[in-house]
């Protein structure tokens, strides 16, 4: 039993905005909201005062890259599990783009077992959507997600045909799974390193247009009104894609969003200097975009947050930016940065943050947790709102060292986070 | 090691003041006079070591850089990205790590890739100059160019510079963009839209998408190099359109109102962007410009060696 004392109980899915308990026992939420007073003791009672905390269903990532199998030099499921943990997140989904590529169900079945033995956040596998994520035959969706896959992806490359897109979508109906889309027109992104415009025009180096991703996002979305499927548009970047994003959900399409918390609280200034730990695909975009992704997570056009973890070996990044690999780790600032760039200067609310962080998460992908309910998975996250800390790299979980945000004062950190009722972090004081 | 006058390093011309700029100019003026001589050698940096590491071939600028070397009296040690520890597969950061163990003075690098002189010079304690990275900058050259037409002009300021061609891939267009505006000069470009970058207009240039406006509007032509790679890739039709729509012709300089100065980095495509009686013709300033790089480039090795005060006594004698 886990008794939670005295913090800001939030939890948007049951419109539970309170000071007071939570209990969890055997597993489930048994309490959410009012103090509870004296509490009979059966068994083991750890009790945790949350004074001046916030009390919030587990954070759920739907896009991670835990790298195992092929890179565990990089990260492992388990060392990405507890980095995870770490971050506030009782769950994760990993994108299949290892080596081999997850897609077959042997593949799905490895992860589930070596996120158990990790006994830290939940892992939950995506499956690859073609065979090798070569883009030309559909991997078997059915076997995958019997085994355990939650959604299906080629992240790490677009899908390039649009005639497999389509059989994707169509194909994925049956299993009412999200088709979650890396969205990047290949040959209008080819060889760009950074965003087009001014600065890459300066440091001569060649850029991707927020076009690469428009059109994959616009194709997609008509895709997913010709076929009825669920189309998950990953790591949205650009203030065109907001529009077409709106634009689908107007009309009643099936679609749902992500942004990564660099991309609203970034700009492509920061690749200044040829600084490699602020490459990624999509790339860092202009301040137009960034005030476009803010507003579109207030007002849920961007229905959630998603890390898109993506951890590198130190040597990978330390070379010349146009070779450098993409991608910057993620999960344990996360929330800090949401604090820091939404919640202080008055853009969204804690509860917003907690949704698009917890509940919208968990529901777009199907997964328990999420809420506070009564009788859900004892999912839980606790967070000090006002904590100030600086980002050190190296006292990350995770493998990974690759982040933007080095050096820089955050507010806002995980101090508990509890999985199935058992806490499987808590911050030192 | 206290900084010379331009910084430890010249890394571009992006970051430099006028005022530095045009110190490298006045520098140069001197080192001119030099190459006029029957011995064609002064001591000042007589015990230095300089690498030259060309991970791209480039047999201009490195001879360039050679005689520049040579004739201040350093010692010098050529590195060609043949065989060199690049198609080994050594990463920059270990080439720099090796730079920094074998203790040399300077190093003059050319690469591939934008930004890799940068990455160089924050990793080592030498003196660093940018020979070209990638299609960022190739400041010497800018800076050899701005010195040709100073001579030219005695003063940049109101002058009307174009820039031609393809500005995308360039190394020069950008050091010759940041140099000449900050000596006051008007720089435009011109050249199939294709070939600018985007937003290059938020650098202060005007955009031309026809030749004859260029002709029209400029006093010198600056004019790039076209690559033939560029039109398999899809940015241009053919070398012969290129020809009939950007080339610089007798016909079309004599439509011009005055008489321009022609410039070309080299090598030249005769007969695709600049015609052959163009380039070997009266306004043709494109030999100056290989001599003032011999001068340009002394000047900057001189004056980033004047950091080091036994190097300074040294020059003085
Ligand atoms: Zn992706
Ligand atoms: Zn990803």
């Amino acid at each position: 039993m886990v008794l939670l004392r005295g913090g800001r109980v939030l939890d948007p899915s049951t419109n539970l905005d309170q000071v007071g308990d939570v209990l969890l026992r055997e597993g489930r939420i048994e309490h959410a909201g009012a103090s509870l007073g004296e509490v009979r003791r059966d068994g083991d009672l750890i009790e945790i005062d949350c004074t001046g905390r916030v009390v919030s269903p587990g954070f759920v990532d739907v896009h991670c890259h835990l790298r195992e199998p092929g890179r565990e030099d990089v990260e492992t499921i388990a060392t990405g599990a507890r980095a995870a943990a770490a971050g506030g997140f009782t769950a994760v989904c990993a994108m299949p783009n290892t080596d081999p590529v997850t897609d077959n169900q042997a593949a799905v079945g490895f992860i589930i077992r070596q996120a158990q033995r990790a006994d830290a956040a939940r892992v939950y596998p995506i499956g690859a959507i073609s065979l090798g994520q070569k883009g030309e035959a559909l991997a078997e969706f059915g076997e995958m997600i019997g085994a355990g896959a939650v959604a299906v992806s080629d992240d790490g490359k677009p899908v390039a045909s649009a005639q497999l897109m389509r059989s994707a979508l169509e194909y994925a109906r049956a299993f009412n799974i999200p088709v979650a889309d890396h969205c990047e027109e290949p040959t209008l992104a080819h060889g760009g390193a950074m965003n087009e415009g001014l600065v890459s025009a300066r440091l001569g180096l060649k850029g991707i247009p927020a076009e690469a991703e428009e059109i994959m996002a616009i194709r997609d979305i008509l895709l997913a009104r010709r076929t009825g499927g669920h189309v998950h548009l990953c790591h949205m970047s650009t203030k065109g894609s907001v529009e077409l994003i709106r634009w689908g959900k107007d009309r009643g399409i099936r679609v749902t969003a992500e942004v990564c918390p660099h991309h609203i609280s970034l700009t492509e200034d920061a690749v200044e200097g040829y600084n490699t730990n602020a490459k990624m695909n999509p790339p860092l975009r202009t301040a137009e975009d960034v005030a476009a992704l803010q507003e579109a997570v207030k007002d849920g056009t961007i229905d959630l947050v998603a890390t898109d973890h993506a951890p590198h070996h130190y040597d990978e990044k330390e070379r010349e930016f146009a070779d450098a690999p993409n991608g910057i780790v993620g999960l344990e600032t996360a929330l800090a940065v949401l604090v820091t760039h939404l919640v202080e200067p008055g853009i969204i609310g804690y509860g917003t943050l907690v949704d698009r962080m917890s509940c919208t998460p968990a529901r777009t992908f199907n997964l328990p947790g999420g809420t506070l309910r009564k009788g859900s998975v004892a999912d839980v996250t606790v967070f000090d709102p006002l904590r100030r800390w600086t980002v050190e790299p190296s006292a990350f979980l995770t493998k990974g060292r690759n982040s933007p945000y080095a050096g820089m004062q955050l507010t806002g950190r995980a101090a508990c986070t509890i999985v199935g009722g058992r806490i499987v972090y808590r911050q030192s004081e | 090691m206290s900084a010379a006058p331009i910084g430890k390093d010249l890394l571009g011309l992006e970051h430099l003041s006028a005022d530095q700029i045009r110190l490298i100019l006045d520098t140069a003026e001197p080192f001119k006079e030099i190459s006029l001589r029957a011995i064609k050698k002064v001591p000042t940096l007589r015990g230095m070591t300089i690498v030259n590491l060309f991970f791209e071939a480039s047999t201009r600028t490195r001879i360039s850089f050679e005689f520049a070397e040579k004739r201040l009296s350093a010692d010098t040690v050529n590195v060609a990205s043949s065989g060199s520890s690049v198609s080994k597969g050594e990463t920059l950061v270990d080439t720099a790590r090796n730079l920094e163990a074998m203790k040399i003075d300077m190093v003059v690098m050319r690469h591939g890739a934008s930004g890799a002189a940068k990455f160089l010079a924050d990793r080592i304690r030498s003196n660093v100059i940018n020979a070209g990275d990638g299609t960022h900058e190739h400041p010497t050259q800018g800076l050899l160019d701005i010195l040709t037409l100073r001579d030219r002009w005695g003063s940049l300021e109101g002058r009307r510079v174009c820039i031609c061609g393809d500005v995308l891939h360039s190394r020069v267009a950008r050091s010759n963009i940041w140099g000449l505006r900050k000596l006051g000069a008007e720089v435009a470009v011109c050249g199939p839209r294709s070939l600018l970058p985007n937003a290059i207009d938020e650098l202060g240039v005007t955009v031309f998408g026809r030749i004859e406006e260029a002709i029209e509007w400029a006093e010198a032509l600056n004019i790039l190099r076209l690559q033939l790679e560029r039109m398999q890739a899809g940015y241009i039709p053919s070398l012969r359109e290129y020809n009939r729509v950007f080339g610089v012709t007798r016909e079309r300089l004599e439509r011009s109102p005055r008489d321009l100065v022609i410039m070309h980095p080299g090598p030249m495509n005769r007969g695709v962007e600049i015609d052959s009686d163009v380039a070997d013709g009266p306004h043709s300033v494109i030999l100056d410009q290989v001599t003032n790089g011999v001068a340009v480039r002394m000047a900057v090795l001189y004056l980033l060696a004047g950091g080091r005060p036994e190097v300074a006594e040294a020059a003085k004698g």
